[in-house]
């Protein structure tokens, strides 16, 4: 099968691969690029632990083809943390017990970034609607929804 | 005022103790860093140099007859390695294997196909996109057989004869056969006193229920990448397993591969749930292609073949009946189970128990004799019958039980919370003989259930409903009083393939005090590596971040059963402290040696040894660690290790109560969970933040089981509910908000005292939110309705009732 030259921007670096038209964007970035953060778990859409953010919005990466991501700039959970240490997001989780066997866990933390860029600050509602898409089997999301205001209240004293 | 000399030392007692970070304490998990950053290491993340794919071509049929199996079109295209099926396993007798159940299973459809989506062929190819294109080339002509779906009609003089390959044998691994599609009769307890007993009595109630066929549903699926060094002849296999030991015993057994040449890594689990206890043909058929080709093969499930071919659970269709005097005081309980195992009986019982530990189901009550008989049936399904986050057939036990307790209160017209606290075992009957053959350890019933009905203003709740029952509206009270069983097991009765059911950890201090320690349980989410660390933490003195812990490598953890049935804590945990107080006991010498004194005029306190009555003469685990490499007394080997295999004397059985509060629209069926309320008692609590949090996750699950999900089955076999369109995965959306309590009721036998926990939650929740729906018609004459309580089920109980009218 004849194969399409892509390039995006992965986690802030330009990177660039060479794929069928058919490829799903997780395979790409997973097997091509070596990320292995994102998950897959339903290939329909519905569990979220695919998601990956693609220019400022999230995407479920499992049923996104590589080539659509082309010229876009795409972050995953490997681009959250900085020199600085880890996104606040990624410690309110650990702070509040939001995660347990951390299949879902990528995808809930890129998630809950593009979350309180777009709300700041979200209520219990606007965190169980907004983080809606990506599903756990572990937590029983209690504790995802308290690290979700823990990481709002953290960015906005920042 | 100044303190004085001794509250200093006691308060630095204290700073020490909660330095360490040991048993009791909220510590942030070890994991956590790697999993938020996205360096999780997955059985998918594996990648090996010269690694191929493997693909399996599945049947659309339910029970077909394989006419012929054309491979040609596959192999012709460009990528495709290999396109294997039965015939080609034949010679290497591995077209078939054993299950944990006694029963065999194919690897590869062998001239007949019994469930849709079984595996019919592999293809192996260089990657995934090759071998999902190759598979649908494979051409296979079917003859339709004639299907059985209803387990009910199984063992009909006219029913198809599923398993040809057991055709007219009258013995099975566990009973007599009564029936070509039956697999075993399984009986507990008394059948002439209990039916004396129940002729005799006041009051009978009886009730059927039926427990539908679910799926545990990780949000990892099951894989594998099997790796075979044809050098070596070495073999290696990272995969989705909650028992890798017993994989590897097996894996060797069935290869020939001696078993010091096999090693099974179970890296990173994205969960199981008692999904990833068996050993499936997806993984045989890599390892088979892996040796066949000399190069590594990754096989990993997409979510439609996890739902239709992986180990299910339930599937239980029950009729509970309890004999009581008019006082609603239980004089007996009869259960009958009629038990569909799909095709093949692949459960994952301890093998003496073909129904699990079924008969726990007299649950937390003094029941004087009872009875209970399982009959095992093959149909046209997937195998299985799984302990979904439950120990063995647990949640079904305490179903039953839970359900009758509010059918005999019904009955009586006793309220719920009464007619348990008149039957609870009372707290000087521990530890307690069940009439089905138990001994239950310890217990506090009474003190569970006054907890929570004070917490929620029971009385207050009651009379609320009263009100909106006037008004024509629908709300119900669930009350459940569970116990659970778990912790498998005593060797004596409770062993996999032959091993028995022990578990281990080796712990090794080096000498600058830092530890590693290796279990032979795995996590898959529970946590060990923190909560091991904190027990080591406690019965040594040394600081849990300085304790390695490690897990699920074959070739270095020692041998143990595996994490299901909530064992970790009872039986690992135990393994944990006893090979932590081994280190100890030689500590303890050495410390004498080096304070020149005896080694019974030492004390230990926290992190260190003193001489009895001289302060300042003492020596930290820290200083004998040191000494333990090269300051011993005369004859001591060196270093500061130790090994323990835990064969537990009995099993735990935490207990709850749980309360919980729906109102529904009677218009639509539409249940809203109002309040949930769950009180766990799980003994000693070693992480009180990761019990919270199994807690939640194990509610979650049980919501999942009792308000939505299904496998359902078409007449014709048909999978239903395969995908996650169909099946019901609680978002955070419709999740309840959790209440959580607890009581502390030590276990008498584990050497801490603890129980486990991570299953009560999902076997204690699912009775009470049937009891909660069932109680919101129960003033109408209502006494049961089957799960799951989705909307349109519950407006078929209004429809019915004609509820639903607008007037």
């Amino acid at each position: 099968m004849a194969k399409q030259h892509i390039t995006f921007t992965l986690n802030g670096r330009e990177v660039d691969a060479l794929v069928e038209a058919r490829e799903l964007l997780v395979h790409t970035i997973r097997e091509s690029l070596g990320e292995t953060g994102t998950h897959i778990g339903c290939e329909t859409s519905h569990c979220g632990v695919c998601t990956v953010d693609l220019n400022g919005q999230s995407v479920k990466a499992c049923t996104l083809l590589s080539v659509q991501a082309n010229g876009g700039d795409v972050m995953t959970v490997e681009g959250l943390a900085d020199a600085e240490g880890l996104h606040a997001v990624q410690s309110a989780f650990i702070e509040d017990h939001g995660l347990q066997c951390g299949y879902c866990t990528p995808g809930m933390v890129v998630r809950a970034y593009r979350l309180l860029q777009e709300n700041p600050n979200p209520s219990d509602d606007e965190i169980r609607w907004g983080m809606s898409g990506n599903l756990c089997r572990c937590t029983g999301y209690q504790n995802i929804v308290k690290a979700v205001h823990t990481a709002a209240a953290k960015l906005q004293q920042a | 005022m100044a303190a004085s000399a001794e509250d200093i030392q006691s308060q630095t007692t204290q700073q020490r103790a909660d330095e360490l970070q040991g048993i009791g304490c909220s510590r942030k998990r070890k994991e956590d860093p790697r999993f938020v950053q996205g360096k999780g290491n997955y059985v998918d993340d594996i990648k090996l140099p010269g690694m191929l794919f493997a693909d399996m071509v599945r049947s659309p049929y339910a029970h077909a007859r394989i006419k012929g199996i054309n491979k040609e079109k596959a192999l012709a295209l460009p990528g495709v390695h290999a396109v294997l099926t039965a015939e080609d396993l034949k010679p290497l007798n591995l077209h078939w294997m054993p299950t944990l159940a006694g029963d065999v299973q194919a690897v590869l459809a062998d001239e007949k196909v019994h469930f849709q989506y079984q595996e019919v062929a592999v293809v192996v190819a260089d990657d995934r996109y090759i071998a999902a294109a190759a598979i649908d080339l494979v051409e296979v002509e079917y003859e339709p057989l004639p299907v059985l779906v209803d387990a009910h009609r199984a063992m009909d003089e006219d029913a198809p004869v599923l398993r040809e390959d057991l055709a007219g044998k009258t013995q099975g691994a566990h009973s007599e056969r009564i029936h070509d599609n039956h697999i075993f009769r399984w009986e507990a307890g008394d059948k002439e006193p209990t039916d004396r007993a129940f002729d005799q009595a006041e009051v009978t109630v009886k009730q059927s229920m039926y427990y539908p066929r679910v799926h545990p549903s990780p949000l990892e699926t099951c894989g594998c990448v099997a790796s075979f060094d044809k050098v070596n002849e070495h073999l290696t296999v990272y995969i989705t397993s909650q028992a890798p030991h017993v994989v590897r015993t097996v894996v060797s057994m069935l290869s020939g591969i001696p078993e010091s040449k096999v090693r099974i890594v179970s890296p990173d689990i994205g969960g199981g749930f008692g999904n990833k206890v068996g050993v499936y043909p997806g993984y045989v058929n890599s390892i088979v292609a892996s040796i066949v080709l000399g190069r590594p093969v990754k096989w990993v499930e997409d979510r439609m073949e996890h739902l239709s071919t992986t180990a299910f659970a339930r599937d239980y269709h029950m009729t509970g009946e309890l004999a009581a005097d008019k006082d609603g005081r239980i004089k007996a309980l009869r259960v009958d189970v009629l038990a569909d195992h799909g095709a093949f009986d692949a459960c994952a019982d301890p093998s003496k128990f073909p129904a699990g530990l079924f008969h726990i189901c007299t649950g937390s009550y003094d029941v004087p004799t009872a009875y209970v008989k399982v009959d095992g049936v093959y149909t046209n399904k997937a195998p299985g019958g799984v302990a979904y986050r439950c120990s063995f057939r647990v949640t079904e036990a305490v179903y039953v039980i839970e359900r009758m307790m509010d059918v005999l209160a019904q009955k009586l017209g006793i309220d719920k919370a009464e007619i348990r606290r008149r039957n609870f075992i009372r707290r000087e009957q521990f530890p307690y003989q069940t009439a089905l053959g138990w001994e239950v350890d310890s217990g506090d019933y009474h003190t569970a259930l006054d907890k929570v009905l004070e917490a929620v203003d029971y009385e207050g709740l009651r009379r609320e409903q009263a009100e909106k029952r006037e008004q024509g509206e629908l709300m119900g009270i669930g009350l459940v009083t569970f116990t659970e069983i778990v912790g498998a097991g005593p060797t004596r009765t409770c062993d996999i393939l032959g091993v028995g059911m022990f578990d281990s950890a080796e712990i090794r201090v080096h000498p600058t005090g830092s530890v590693i320690a290796r279990m032979g349980t795995i996590t898959q989410g529970q946590g060990h590596q923190t909560t091991y660390a904190q027990i080591i933490a406690s019965e040594l003195g040394l600081p849990s971040d300085q304790i390695q812990i490690e897990e699920g490598d074959t070739d270095t953890a020692p041998y143990g059963l595996g994490t299901y049935g909530s064992r970790s804590t009872p039986v690992g945990g135990a393994a944990t402290a006893m090979a932590a107080r081994k280190i100890r006991a030689k500590a303890q010498k050495i410390a004498a040696h080096l304070l020149e004194v005896s080694e019974h005029d030492l004390e230990w306190d926290v992190d260190r040894f003193k001489v009895k009555g001289v302060p300042g003469q003492e020596k930290t685990m820290k200083d004998v660690a040191w000494a333990a490499y090269n300051n011993l007394p005369e004859g001591m080997e060196p270093g500061l290790e130790a090994v323990d295999y835990y064969d537990p004397p009995n099993f735990t059985y935490p207990f709850g109560c749980y309360l919980c509060v729906v109102d529904i629209d009677r218009h639509t069926g539409q249940t809203d969970i109002r309040r949930f309320y769950a009180l766990d008692d799980c003994g000693t609590r070693i992480n009180p933040m990761i019990i919270e949090g199994q807690i939640h996750g194990g509610l979650n699950e049980g919501f999942a089981v009792a308000m939505g999900q299904e496998l359902p089955f078409d007449e014709e076999g048909n999978s239903l509910g395969n995908t996650f369109m169909d099946y019901f995965i609680p978002t955070f959306v419709e999740t309840p908000k959790w209440e959580t309590d607890y009581t502390v009721t030590p276990s008498p036998h584990h050497p801490l005292g603890a129980k486990g926990v991570a299953e009560s939650p999902h076997v204690g929740s699912i009775p009470c939110f049937t009891s909660a729906v069932v109680d919101a018609f129960s003033h109408l004459g209502i006494t049961h309705m089957d799960m799951p309580h989705n909307a349109y089920r519950v407006w078929k109980q209004a429809h019915a009732l004609g509820l639903d009218k607008r007037n």
